[in-house]
């Protein structure tokens, strides 16, 4: 294995090359898009110098668009604002319900446990339309139509199984003896799940929420069917440019940077934990 | 053995909460997921009925007409075929790919890692921003893969807006998100591998094709699984991407069976079959996530042992 030849590294190389040029360049390419005027990207053959400009984040943000036939409004911001608050919240709830449960399956092997932990699992695998289509039915009748609680409360079905059994795996590493030695000492069990419990797990608690948060703000299908414009984040929101007339393809770009930057940054501060966590525990990194 | 002394030695008064206490814990999650059952449930009645938003006055129990009629209805075949197809052709390609660039990052260095996390950054891009990604640089006026293609003799690809070129299109889309997905896993797969019999192997002069396909496929086969398995129970179920990229198109060359049930629904109003269909998708998911689960558990216990 460690007499390579010399044609074997320049191979390696070149597959190697070729694989980063084929995931970064729509990346790299569409961050190039967005600092360029509507002039430059139709400009064929597609340029790869250009004068940069910051038009269409200026756009994006102050929600105004200025163009020939008058000002546009933009509701981007908007977008954004809902992805933020319809993840963090869907996870801060994920976490106060799942932590607990996950902790309640970890240590006791009450009856009908493991059932229920694998229902929770399976509603990751179930196809969400099932679920999703009468529920807008149910929606419009309670009046959950288009309110970030409805959201919020769908968003559980990506952001619980996933907490649930992340930090199930981690409460599970905790050995039961200090546990024990904990509660010997006269300490509730409260006390113990707060002082000696969550602190252990605390680095895959963390790990699971932001996890967890990405997978929320990553969701398309949820708020395409449960939400109307005012309500959607930029998932939804980004699409919908495409369509609507009179944004250039300069905002769509800077609108689908500033939508995959959040998450470029948290995956790669929580890349240490992306492999557990994307096998749901089952394969550590 | 500690366990049952030390439980003895606890102060009574302590047993009945110790009973109730893991429901009390679990409970708050499990009420939110029953709400999310009843319309589970709700599904399966709907797909026995004739129901049509446009007709309401109409709607009654039919019983398994939507079934049956899938058996004679050339669209529905059209979407068994395109979702089977969609997700043969991306598990088996992001498999293979997937595959060989974690073996070509197997050794860690400096570079291989700084890659292998660059290369995470497709996976976290939201679908069906991906979609739109793609849709951009496909575009027949300024899209710069329009524009490479016309160079290498492609006048006028038309990509995701010819219906022979569509499929691919959005297979490139899944390929370009998910493969991250099976390198990343084999990767961790392949890291943990014990390096006896490599070294073993190496010292005898064994062939290489020898030592991957008797040594390296065999030990790595628990991480292919559920790595192939994850993902094709996620791909049989595609819609961010094939939505985002055609909404189906074009024609009804890419309803696959979430994309035509959401139609179903929204653009002919037509609940009976659009529930039906997902009853469908759903048993073919339940079976794979059954054939699934075993799987992944044996990966966990094996992962927790390790810990």
């Amino acid at each position: 294995m460690e007499h390579t030849s010399l044609l074997e590294r320049i191979l390696r190389g070149i597959a190697l090359t070729l694989v980063v040029i084929f995931f970064m360049f729509p990346i790299v390419w569409i961050f190039m898009m967005s600092f360029q005027t509507n002039e430059t990207i139709l400009r064929i053959p597609p340029q790869l110098v250009f004068e940069p400009t910051l038009a269409n984040y200026t756009a994006l943000i102050t929600g105004k668009l200025m163009t020939a036939a008058g000002t546009l409004d933009i509701a981007f911001m908007r977008n954004l604002w809902n992805s933020v608050f319809l993840s963090v919240t869907s996870v801060a709830v994920a976490l106060l319900l799942g932590v607990p449960a996950a902790y309640a399956f970890a240590r006791h092997k009450f009856r009908g446990s493991e059932d229920i932990a694998f229902t929770l699992l399976s509603f990751r695998f179930a196809p969400a339309l099932l679920v999703l289509l009468p529920l807008t039915l149910y929606f419009q009748k309670l009046g959950l139509a288009n309110t970030y609680f409805g959201l919020i409360w769908v968003y559980q079905l990506i952001c619980l199984p996933l907490i649930l059994w992340i930090v199930r795996g981690y409460f599970e590493d905790i050995p039961a003896d200090i546990e024990y030695a904990y509660r010997i000492g006269g300490h509730s069990w409260f006390a113990t799940f707060r002082k000696i419990a969550l602190p252990l797990a605390g680095p895959g608690i963390a790990a699971a929420g932001l996890l967890a948060f990405i997978f929320a703000w990553n969701n398309f299908v949820f708020a395409l069917v449960l939400a109307s414009a005012d309500k959607q984040p930029v998932t939804v929101g980004a699409l919908a440019f495409i369509t609507s007339s009179g944004i250039q393809y300069g905002q769509i770009s800077a609108a689908i940077v500033l939508s995959i930057t959040p998450t470029l940054a948290l995956a790669l501060y929580a890349q240490r934990y992306l492999v557990e966590g994307l096998s749901l525990g089952a394969v550590k990194g | 053995m500690t366990a049952a002394t030390v439980q003895r030695a606890r102060p009574s008064g302590f047993r009945i909460s110790k009973r109730v206490l893991p429901y009390l814990l679990s409970l708050p999650a499990l009420l939110v997921c029953i709400g999310i059952l009843i319309p589970f449930l709700t599904s399966v009645v709907y797909s026995f009925q004739r129901y049509r938003l446009s007709q309401p006055w109409a709607r009654q129990f039919n019983w398994g007409d939507n079934y049956i009629s899938f058996f004679t209805d050339p669209k529905f075949w059209n979407t068994l075929q395109v979702s089977l197809l969609y997700a043969g052709i991306t598990v088996v390609l992001e498999l293979l790919l997937g595959l060989a660039i974690a073996m070509l990052l197997q050794k860690r260095s400096t570079l291989n890692n700084f890659i292998s996390i660059m290369l995470l950054m497709p996976l976290m891009t939201a679908p069906a921003l991906a979609a739109l990604m793609w849709k951009l640089m496909t575009n027949p006026g300024f899209g710069v893969l329009s524009y490479l293609a016309s160079l290498i003799g492609l006048q006028d690809f038309r990509w995701a807006s010819s219906p022979s070129t569509a499929l691919l299109t959005v297979v490139l889309v899944d390929i370009w998100v998910y493969t991250p997905f099976i390198m990343i896993l084999l990767l961790a797969g392949l890291r943990s591998l014990p390096t006896q019999p490599f070294e073993a192997a190496a010292l005898d002069g064994v062939p290489r094709s020898f030592v991957f396909f008797r040594i390296t496929l065999p030990m790595l086969m628990p991480y292919i699984l559920t790595a192939t398995l994850f993902r094709l129970l996620d791909s049989i179920q595609q819609f961010d991407i094939i939505y985002a990229m055609t909404q189906g198109g074009p024609g009804d060359t890419l309803t696959v069976f979430q994309v035509e049930a959401y139609l179903n629904f929204f653009q002919s109003t037509n609940v009976g079959r659009s529930a039906a269909l997902m009853i469908i998708l759903w048993a073919i998911t339940y079976f794979l996530s059954n054939i699934f689960i075993k799987n992944w558990l044996r990966l966990r216990e094996r992962a927790r042992g390790q810990a």
